[in-house]
C-alpha cells in the first residue's frame, strides 16, 4: 500500500503492523479509557458465568436425558398407554332340550375412571346433572371409589337410554374420566320357575375382588346362588384386554393392542324347562318341594321348591321392601327346599329300615311281627297309625300298609346303626354333591352322634326313628335319589349338569352309577312293597295308580309329624290334624318311580303342612309322573301298553 | 490468552469484511483509528464517524482526491450510507438468529401436531416482521437511540401501571398468562426500555465518576421501579431477569467492587430478619413457591410432566413428530414455555445440547459486540441485551428442566408468542445497531480520554 512503501523502513513497519495487532486486540488500552478495560474484564467474566450456567443446563439436561432416561421414558409410557381388561360375557345356561334359561341382556353403562379426573366428585355432579342419580347410587359410587383401585373405572349408571348416552356424549368435554360401555346384565327369561336351581347373580363386593381381579371390572357379576354360583367359574370365561394410547385428557388416540376375552362356557342343564313348568303350575302356591329324577343316571329333570322369586331382582339390587317381603315369609321363598330344606321322612323311610333289616339278615322278609295297634317299650307306648292295628304283618304288608309297629320292633331289632348304614347307602343323610350351593346333609341319627351332643340314646329314640320321626331328616332331593335307588339297586347320583358347551359327558350311561353292595332280592321285595302300596287292595296309596294304560308306579306315603300328638289329643278321640294350624300340621311326603318293571323315573315330593301324604301328596305325586312319562318325546312312543292301546 | 483468541477470532472477521468492502470500494481498507488523527466526534450522523476518521488518518493517501469525492458522495446521498450500514450489519450473527429461529418454527410446526397453521406459520410472519424491525433498528445511531431511551422508559413504566390497574380489575392475573390485553406483554418492554435507559445514563457517567455512589442511586430507581411493578402483577421470572440486566450493566459500566460488596454482604441478613417478620401463612406461601413437587397435580405437574418429556427422550431423541408426551398434549404450553421440551423429547439430548450451544454463541457472540464497540453507550446497551437474552434462556430453560419453580418465561425466538419474539428482535437490532456504529465515538467525553 502506497502509504507503507512511502515509509520505506521494514522494521518500522513490522513495529507498527505489531502495534497495530494489539491495539486491535486490546481496544481497551488505545483509548486510554479506564472505563472501557474494566467493562471488558468484567464482560468476559460475565460471559464465563454465562457459559458456566448455560454448561450446567447442559450437564443438567445431560442427567435427565441419558442418566435418568429410562426411568422417565417409563414414566411417559406410563403417561400414554392406559389399559383396560374386557369383560367377558358370562357363559349362557341352556335346559336339556337348549331353552335358554339364563342369558345376558345389552346394557349401555356410564363408566367413570377415577384416575383420569382430578375432580372426582364434580365430576360426578356434573354427571348427575345430565343423568339424575339418586343417593343409593351415590352411597354405593364412594363405597366403590374408595375401594376400588383407581385405575378400575367404577360404574355411574346402568341400563341407559340411548337419549342419556346421547346427552353424555356431547358433554364429553365436561366430563373427564366418564366412558360409555356396553355391558350385558343376566336375564332369566323363566324368573321364579327355575330361581332355586338355576340361582341368581349380583355385583361383586370387595371380598370377591380379593380373589380374583376379574371380578374387579364393572358389571362383573359373581353368581350368589344356586347354578351361577356353583358354576361360577366356568361362566365367568376370561378376561380380554385393550391397551390403548391416550393423550392427557384420556381421549383415546390408537389402539396398541387387543386381546379378546374367552366366552363364560354354555352349561347344559338337566333340567326340562316344560315339564318344570307343568309340575309348577300343579303344585301352585303351596309350600312345597318336588323333584323329578331319571333314575338310570341320576339326571335331574324339574326341581321345584314354591313359593320362588324373581332372580333378576338380585342383579339390580333387591329393594328393602321386597327383602322383607321374602324373609318374613312362613313359607320361605328364597330358600330352595328340595336341597336346603329338610323334612322328617315320616313312612318314606320304612323302606330304608326295611332294607337295614333285610341286609343285616336279622329279619327275613317273610318274618311275621303282631301289631296291636301300639308298641311298648318300658313304660312308653307307641302308637301305630292305625288305632286297631293291623294284626300279623310280613315286610311286604307292613310296607303296603306302612304298619308304624312293624318298623318300631324292625327297628329295635337291627339298631340304630344299621338302619343308618342302609340309609346313607341308599342316599338319605349324606351329602349327594348336586351342583348346589347350601345344600344340607340332612341327618339320620345314631347312638354315637347323641352322644356326641352329651345326650344318652335310648330305645324309644330307634323306636320313633324307625318310622323316620324324630330326629331324622332327609331333603326332597335325598327322597327323590332313595326312591331312584330303590328302584335301580344302583348308587344314582343326581346331578343338574349336563353339558359344558354341548360336550355331554358319560353320565347318560345307566351303567355309570356303580351297583349298591346289596342283595337284588331285598331291592325286589321293597318294589314289590312300594308297588303294594299304590296298586294293591288296601295300599296305602290308591290314589296314586297311574292312569296310563299299561305303566303302573310303585311309591311310598309319609306323613311326617312336626309336633309330638299329646295323649290328651289321641284320647279325645276326634283329633284331627287338619283343625291345627298351618304350621303344625304334618308334612305330606310322596316318594315313587315309574314304570314299575323297567323303572325310569323317580318323583319325591314334600308338601309342608299337607297333612296326609296319602290323600294330598300322592295324587300329585301321580299327576306330576304322568306329566314326566308323557312328556319324554322318546318315551313317548316306547311307552309299553301306549303302543298297544293306539293299535287297539 | 483468552483476550487474544477471541480478539483474533473477531479481528479476522473483521478485516475480511473491510477487504471485501475495498472490493466494493465501499469504504477504507482498514478499521482502527490512528494515533494522532484529529479526535472529531461526530456530530448526528454516526454512520460516518469510522470514514471520518479513516480519511483523517489517510492524509498521505494518493488516492486521498478519490477518497474525499467519494466522501462528499456518501454524505450527499443518504442511501450509499444505509447500503454501507447494510454492509457493516453482522450478517453471520443474523444468519445464526435465522437459525434459531428455524428450529423454532420446526418445534412450532410438531407442537401443532405436525401443521403450521396453529403455531409455525404465524409465528414464521412475526419473524419476518421481527427480521425487518431488527434492521430498521440496526440503522438508528447512537444518538437517535438516546434520544428515544427516555420517552420509551417512561411509556413502559406507564404501561406497566395500566396492565396492573387492568389486572386488579380483572381476575387475579397468573404469573404465565399473557397479561395487558390480546397481544401486548409491557413487561416485555421493559427489559429492553431499561437497558435502553441505563445505557443511556452510564454513558454520561463515567467510570470516574462511578465511584461516587450517588450516581448510582437514579439508575438504582430506575432499575427497582420497573421490577416492583413486574413483581406485583406477579411475575416473578421477568423480575428476576429485568433486575438482573440492571445488575449486570451497574456490574458493567464499573461499579465499585467496595460498592458491590456493601450492597450484597447484607442481603442474607436482610432476608432472614425479613423472613421472620412475615406472617405464617406468607412462610408457606413461599415454601410452596420453591418447592412445586408438593402439589404434583397443580403447580408441579407441568414440570413433573417437563421432565418425563425430557427424560423419555434419551439420547437421540422419539423422533421428529413422535414425541409421546408433546403430541398427545401431556405437556402443558408445549408451544410456549415448555417448547424446549418438545424439542428435547423428539431431537433427544443431541437436538437439546445443540440448541443450548446456539444460543450461548447468540449470547457469546452479543457479549462480544458489546467488548468490540468504543462508545460506552454501545458497551452497555449491547451487554444489557445479551444479558437479557442470556437470562431468557437461562430461566426458562431451567424452569423446564425443573430447577426452578414455573416462571413464565418463554424461550426467545423459540416460543410461541407475539410480544417476546418482537421484544427479542427489537433487542437484537439495538444490538445491530451497537455493531453497526461500534466505532463511533458518541457519547465519550473528552476529559476522559487524556
Amino acid at each position: 500500500m502506497p502509504w507503507r512503501r512511502a515509509d520505506g523502513d521494514a522494521g518500522l513497519m513490522r513495529f507498527r503492523r505489531k502495534r497495530e495487532k494489539i491495539r486491535r486486540l486490546m481496544p481497551a488500552r488505545e483509548q486510554k479509557d479506564p472505563g472501557r478495560g474494566v467493562f471488558t474484564r468484567r464482560a468476559l467474566l460475565l460471559m464465563a458465568v454465562q457459559t458456566a450456567a448455560l454448561g450446567t443446563l447442559g450437564r443438567r439436561l445431560y442427567d435427565l436425558q441419558i442418566s435418568n432416561g429410562d426411568h422417565f421414558a417409563k414414566l411417559a409410557d406410563r403417561n400414554r398407554t392406559s389399559k383396560r381388561l374386557l369383560a367377558p360375557p358370562r357363559g349362557l345356561i341352556v335346559d336339556r332340550f337348549g331353552v335358554v334359561v339364563a342369558a345376558n341382556k345389552t346394557n349401555w353403562r356410564a363408566l367413570l375412571l377415577p384416575e383420569e379426573t382430578t375432580d372426582v366428585q364434580g365430576t360426578i355432579e356434573r354427571f348427575s346433572a345430565i343423568v339424575p342419580l339418586d343417593d343409593r347410587d351415590r352411597s354405593r359410587l364412594g363405597r366403590e371409589i374408595r375401594h376400588k383401585r383407581k385405575f378400575v373405572p367404577v360404574m355411574l349408571r346402568e341400563f341407559l337410554s340411548w337419549d342419556e348416552m346421547a346427552r353424555i356424549e356431547v358433554n364429553a368435554p365436561s366430563l373427564p374420566g366418564v366412558l360409555i360401555d356396553v355391558g350385558t346384565t343376566r336375564s332369566y327369561p323363566f324368573g321364579p320357575l327355575l330361581a332355586h336351581s338355576v340361582g341368581y347373580v349380583a355385583p361383586s363386593n370387595e371380598q370377591d375382588v380379593a380373589k380374583s381381579t376379574l371380578l374387579a371390572l364393572p358389571g362383573m357379576r359373581i353368581g350368589r346362588a344356586g347354578l351361577e354360583q356353583s358354576q361360577d367359574v366356568l361362566l365367568r370365561g376370561q378376561a380380554g384386554s385393550v391397551e390403548m394410547e391416550v393423550n392427557a385428557v384420556g381421549r383415546v388416540m390408537a389402539e396398541l393392542d387387543r386381546q379378546e376375552g374367552t366366552p363364560g362356557d354354555e352349561i347344559g342343564l338337566t333340567l326340562d324347562v316344560g315339564l318344570q313348568q307343568t309340575i309348577q303350575n300343579r303344585i301352585g302356591d303351596m309350600a312345597a318341594s318336588a323333584v323329578v329324577m331319571d333314575c338310570r343316571n341320576g339326571e335331574v329333570l324339574a326341581m321345584c321348591s314354591t313359593p320362588s322369586f324373581d332372580p333378576s331382582l338380585f342383579d339390580s339390587g333387591v329393594s328393602r321392601a321386597q327383602w322383607a317381603e321374602w324373609t318374613n315369609d312362613q313359607r320361605t321363598p328364597l330358600i330352595d327346599k328340595t336341597v336346603a330344606g329338610v323334612y322328617p321322612p315320616g313312612s318314606t323311610f320304612k323302606p330304608a329300615v326295611a332294607m337295614a333289616a333285610l341286609n343285616s339278615g336279622l329279619i327275613s322278609a317273610t318274618d311275621r311281627f303282631f301289631c296291636p295297634g301300639h308298641f311298648d317299650l318300658g313304660g312308653a307306648r307307641f302308637h301305630c297309625w292305625a288305632k286297631h292295628g293291623h294284626g300279623s304283618v310280613d315286610l311286604h304288608l307292613a310296607l303296603k300298609y306302612s304298619c308304624d309297629v312293624y318298623f318300631y320292633e324292625a327297628a329295635l331289632r337291627i339298631g340304630m346303626d344299621r338302619i343308618a348304614e342302609a340309609s346313607h347307602a341308599l342316599g338319605l343323610g349324606t351329602d349327594l354333591g348336586i351342583e348346589l350351593p347350601h345344600q344340607r346333609p340332612g341327618l339320620i341319627p345314631t347312638p354315637e352322634w347323641r352322644q356326641k351332643h352329651k345326650h344318652h340314646w335310648n330305645g324309644g329314640d330307634t323306636v320313633v326313628s324307625g318310622i323316620g320321626q324324630g330326629f331324622v331328616q332327609v331333603t326332597p332331593l335325598q327322597l327323590a335319589t332313595y326312591a331312584s335307588r330303590i328302584a335301580t339297586g344302583r348308587a344314582v347320583d343326581p346331578h343338574l349338569v349336563r353339558a359344558v358347551n354341548g360336550d355331554i359327558g358319560g353320565q347318560v350311561d345307566p351303567q355309570h352309577s356303580p351297583e349298591i353292595p346289596m342283595d337284588p332280592k331285598y331291592f325286589q321285595a321293597l318294589r314289590e312293597g312300594m308297588f303294594a302300596v299304590v296298586n294293591e287292595k288296601h295300599g296305602t296309596a290308591p290314589k296314586a295308580q297311574l292312569t296310563i294304560p299299561g305303566v303302573q308306579m310303585a311309591g311310598k306315603t309319609g306323613s311326617a309329624q312336626v309336633r309330638r300328638v299329646s295323649r290328651a289329643m289321641r284320647e279325645s278321640g276326634h283329633f284331627n290334624s287338619a283343625q291345627l294350624p298351618w304350621e303344625y300340621r304334618p308334612h305330606a311326603l310322596f316318594i315313587c318311580f315309574a314304570p314299575y318293571d323297567a323303572p325310569r323315573y323317580a318323583v319325591s315330593l314334600v308338601i309342608e303342612h299337607g297333612n296326609a301324604g296319602a290323600d294330598v301328596a300322592a295324587p300329585l305325586a301321580r299327576d306330576i309322573m304322568t306329566d314326566t312319562l308323557l312328556r319324554d318325546p322318546v318315551n313317548h312312543r316306547t311307552l309299553p301298553g301306549q303302543t298297544v292301546a293306539d293299535a287297539g | 490468552m483468552i483476550r487474544s483468541i477471541i480478539g483474533r477470532c473477531l479481528g479476522r472477521r473483521w478485516r475480511t469484511r473491510g477487504n471485501l468492502a475495498e472490493g466494493l470500494s465501499l469504504e477504507g481498507n482498514l478499521g482502527g483509528h490512528f494515533p494522532g488523527a484529529s479526535p472529531l466526534p461526530c456530530a448526528g450522523d454516526a454512520g460516518i464517524c469510522e470514514r471520518d476518521f479513516l480519511m483523517e488518518g489517510l492524509a498521505l493517501d494518493s488516492r486521498k482526491p478519490l477518497r474525499r469525492f467519494r466522501k462528499r458522495l456518501l454524505r450527499a446521498e443518504p442511501s450509499f450510507r444505509i447500503l454501507s450500514k447494510l454492509w457493516r450489519v453482522s450478517w453471520i450473527y443474523v444468519l445464526l438468529i435465522c437459525g434459531l429461529a428455524g428450529v423454532g418454527y420446526i418445534a412450532l410446526y410438531s407442537a401443532g401436531g405436525g401443521s403450521a397453521k396453529p403455531f409455525a406459520g404465524p409465528q414464521a410472519m412475526r419473524f419476518g416482521f421481527g427480521l425487518v424491525l431488527m434492521i430498521t433498528v440496526a440503522m438508528l445511531p447512537p444518538k437517535a437511540l438516546v434520544r428515544i431511551s427516555v420517552p420509551l422508559y417512561v411509556v413502559s413504566l406507564a404501561l406497566l401501571v395500566v396492565v396492573l390497574r387492568a389486572g386488579h380489575v380483572g381476575k387475579g392475573a397468573e404469573r404465565w398468562v399473557m397479561i395487558g390485553g390480546t397481544q401486548v406483554q409491557p413487561s416485555e418492554y421493559a427489559k429492553v426500555a431499561l437497558a435502553l435507559m441505563l445505557a443511556t445514563w452510564f454513558s454520561r457517567v463515567s467510570y470516574a465518576r462511578m465511584s461516587n455512589p450517588l450516581w448510582l442511586i437514579p439508575p438504582a430507581v430506575m432499575v427497582l421501579v420497573p421490577v416492583g411493578l413486574v413483581l406485583k402483577e406477579p411475575n416473578l421470572g421477568t423480575a428476576v431477569i429485568i433486575g438482573g440486566i440492571g445488575a449486570a450493566i451497574f456490574f458493567a459500566a464499573g461499579m465499585r467492587l467496595w460498592q458491590i460488596a456493601l450492597l450484597v454482604l447484607p442481603l442474607p441478613m436482610l432476608a432472614k430478619i425479613a423472613y421472620a417478620h412475615l406472617h405464617d401463612y406468607q412462610k408457606a406461601r413461599i415454601t410452596t413457591f420453591l418447592h412445586p413437587e408438593s402439589d404434583p397435580l397443580g403447580a408441579g405437574y407441568n414440570i413433573i410432566q417437563s421432565k418425563i418429556a425430557l427424560g423419555s427422550g434419551g439420547m437421540w431423541g422419539q423422533g421428529y413428530l413422535h414425541g409421546t408426551q408433546g403430541q398427545l398434549n401431556f405437556l402443558p404450553e408445549k408451544q410456549t414455555d415448555f417448547i424446549f421440551t418438545t424439542i428435547a423429547e423428539e431431537w433427544g439430548y443431541v437436538g437439546g445440547a445443540a440448541v443450548i450451544v446456539l444460543l450461548l454463541i447468540l449470547i457469546l457472540g452479543g457479549m462480544m459486540m458489546a467488548i468490540r464497540s468504543r462508545n460506552r453507550f454501545g458497551r452497555l446497551l449491547a451487554l444489557g441485551i445479551s444479558v437479557n437474552f442470556f437470562l431468557y434462556c437461562l430461566v426458562n430453560l431451567s424452569m423446564v428442566m425443573g430447577a426452578i419453580p414455573v416462571g413464565g418465561v418463554p424461550l426467545p425466538l423459540v416460543s410461541y408468542g407475539g410480544s417476546a419474539m418482537l421484544n427479542v428482535m427489537l433487542g437484537f437490532g439495538l444490538l445491530m445497531s451497537v455493531w453497526v456504529h461500534r466505532n463511533s465515538r458518541f457519547g465519550e467525553e473528552p476529559d476522559e480520554q487524556a
